[in-house]
């Protein structure tokens, strides 16, 4: 049953980047290849101050905030490179992002990580606080749910959608482009930011190999395979590829192959990504009814 | 309304645009013809912002408009349809209408949280006035359709819509007739000149003789970047200069 808890918590936590993502992927079409440093820059930033001393419910919205600032700060400048380019740019910066994490070590600590990161609202650190974080995580996924939902269906979701389609019309219809960019992804970091805390206080210790690229693939299998620029699809895929990825803890690979077999891994989430790209880009939940 | 000053645009060695003024004055509608290449559209680029001037300026409603971003010269008023129809594919007729209502409250995240109310009676107008047009455009029944499974003509008529939608003073339209069958075309006609009535100036671009001579009061023609024609469209016809830049040099007849 704590296992069964353990990998609802963190599906949980990808359900909310996966949303952040869809935000910028699927309501913009913003391919931000780079978006685990969010989450990434939450995770430290919160961990940080309630290291610091500071309240764990204080630290995780200062790394909530940290994580949207620093969106907003990359996402001006990257913002004027178009489509693929914003791409290049984004991975780039979440390669910075890590390597930072990894040298700066007077503050990061350095490949050493960063241990005893308290959990909120005193819920003691191992299983016996499981299902009362659990409990925190379905709030916190709900209301996030709910938030980029209400985005999504406003005048101002309708409008990332114009961008998304034809950015020639957003602007011939007054919208400003960059602007409305620079806003989703300052928001879309926003709640990485909030998942990369939410997850760094789960786990109690982060370290920069838990935001590699890795972590940008699965998130990006989870908005593509649930379906881009819809209500559910994020968190049907973040469900998905969670439960997936624990499945095949359980696949009867001979202890010996275990070296050989991991690494191919990350081989086949990309391989499935390629697929879905070529087979079915709506995902799971298609935005429309073909 | 809409005056330009002596505007010049290059494309590498060519000049696309050469020196060219005009003023739409308070003519109703006016209509900009001339061969294919003459620099037209490339002159409707240049007044919306979507392409920078290499010289001149552009004023709109008493304002200096020149190098202004598109978006802003599109909320001064003045509005625009493309050539090759636009449409936003993967939003319904509706959407592709609510996305051009003008100033909304609702595209602002602040006024989304902080005044929800204020959003939704906007909305509400929005959706009152998406009605209405769809009803001139005779689009009502396909409203919630995707706007990409519309036929070409649709999707014309959509993105004149569009336009109705944002509420301009002036309306710029490149080839609205280009390719729709006459009985919509007769449809189109009705709309423009219903908007006339409502006070929005229209300056397009128009291969139809036909139709820009019972539409225009004045008509501007272009060749080979330059202005060479500003009158009637009843002198137009029967101009020298603008009969050679389509047919040729009468000499080279005889």
């Amino acid at each position: 049953m704590d296992y069964f808890f353990h990998i609802l918590v963190v599906a949980l936590v990808y359900t909310v980047f996966a949303l952040s993502l869809n935000m910028e992927l699927g309501y913009t079409g913003l391919y931000n290849f780079g978006h685990v440093a969010f989450f990434g820059i939450g995770a430290y930033a919160s961990a940080l101050f309630s290291l610091l001393g500071f309240p764990v419910f204080f630290s995780m919205m200062a790394g909530m905030i940290t994580a949207g600032a620093a969106g907003a700060l990359l996402a001006v400048p990257a913002l004027r490179l178009s489509g693929d380019y914003f791409g290049i740019a984004t991975l780039a910066f979440a390669e910075v992002v890590r390597l930072f994490f990894l040298n700066e070590r007077w503050l990061t600590k350095g490949p050493m990580g960063l241990p005893g990161i308290p959990r909120p609202l005193g819920i003691p650190s191992g299983v016996s606080g499981l299902s009362v974080y659990l409990f925190l995580c379905v709030l916190v996924a709900a209301a996030v749910f709910l938030f980029t939902r209400r985005i999504a269906r406003s005048p101002f979701g309708r409008a990332l959608k114009v961008v998304r389609e034809d950015e020639y019309v957003a602007q011939a219809l007054g919208k400003n482009v960059l602007s409305l960019k620079v806003r989703i992804v300052a928001v879309g970091s926003l709640f990485a930011g909030l998942a990369g805390a939410l997850y760094g206080h789960y786990i109690t210790y982060i370290s920069p190999s838990d935001f590699t690229l890795n972590e940008t693939i699965i998130v990006l299998l989870c908005v593509v395979l649930g379906g881009r620029g819809t209500d559910w699809g994020p968190v049907l895929g973040a469900f998905l590829v969670l439960f997936f990825q624990e499945f095949i803890r359980f696949l009867p690979i001979p202890v010996d192959f275990g070296r050989v077999v991991a690494p191919l891994q990350g081989m086949v989430y990309g391989g499935v990504l390629i697929l879905l790209m070529l087979r079915r880009p709506e995902g799971i939940v298609p935005e429309h009814r073909s | 309304m809409l005056k330009v000053e002596k505007i010049t645009k290059r494309f590498g060695g060519l000049e696309a645009v050469q020196n060219v003024s005009l003023d739409l004055g308070n003519t109703p509608i006016t209509g900009l013809v001339g061969p294919n290449g003459s620099g037209k559209t490339t002159l409707f680029h240049i007044i919306t912002g979507f392409y920078r001037l290499d010289s001149g300026r552009v004023f709109f409603d008493e304002k200096e408009i020149t190098g202004c971003p598109p978006h802003a010269i599109s909320r001064l008023g003045l509005s625009r349809t493309f050539q090759h129809t636009r449409v936003l594919p993967f939003l319904t007729a509706r959407e592709n209408l609510l996305s051009a209502a003008p100033a909304q409250k609702g595209e602002s995240l602040a006024s989304l949280f902080f005044q929800p109310g204020a959003v939704r009676r906007e909305e509400a107008q929005n959706r009152k006035k998406a009605e209405e047009i769809l009803n001139i455009i005779r689009l009502s029944p396909l409203a919630d359709e995707l706007s990409g499974r519309l036929s070409f003509g649709q999707q014309k008529l959509l993105e004149l819509g569009r336009v109705l939608m944002a509420e301009p003073k002036l309306i710029l339209l490149d080839e609205p007739t280009a390719g729709i069958n006459p009985a919509l075309i007769r449809r189109l006609v009705a709309v423009l000149k219903d908007l006339t009535q409502q006070g929005i100036q229209i300056f397009f671009i128009e291969h139809n003789m036909p139709l820009v001579a019972e539409l225009c009061d004045h008509v501007f023609v272009m060749d080979s970047g330059s202005l060479i024609f500003s009158g009637s469209p009843v002198d137009a016809i029967q101009d020298s200069g603008v009969i050679e830049a389509y047919l040729g040099k009468a000499d080279h007849v005889a």
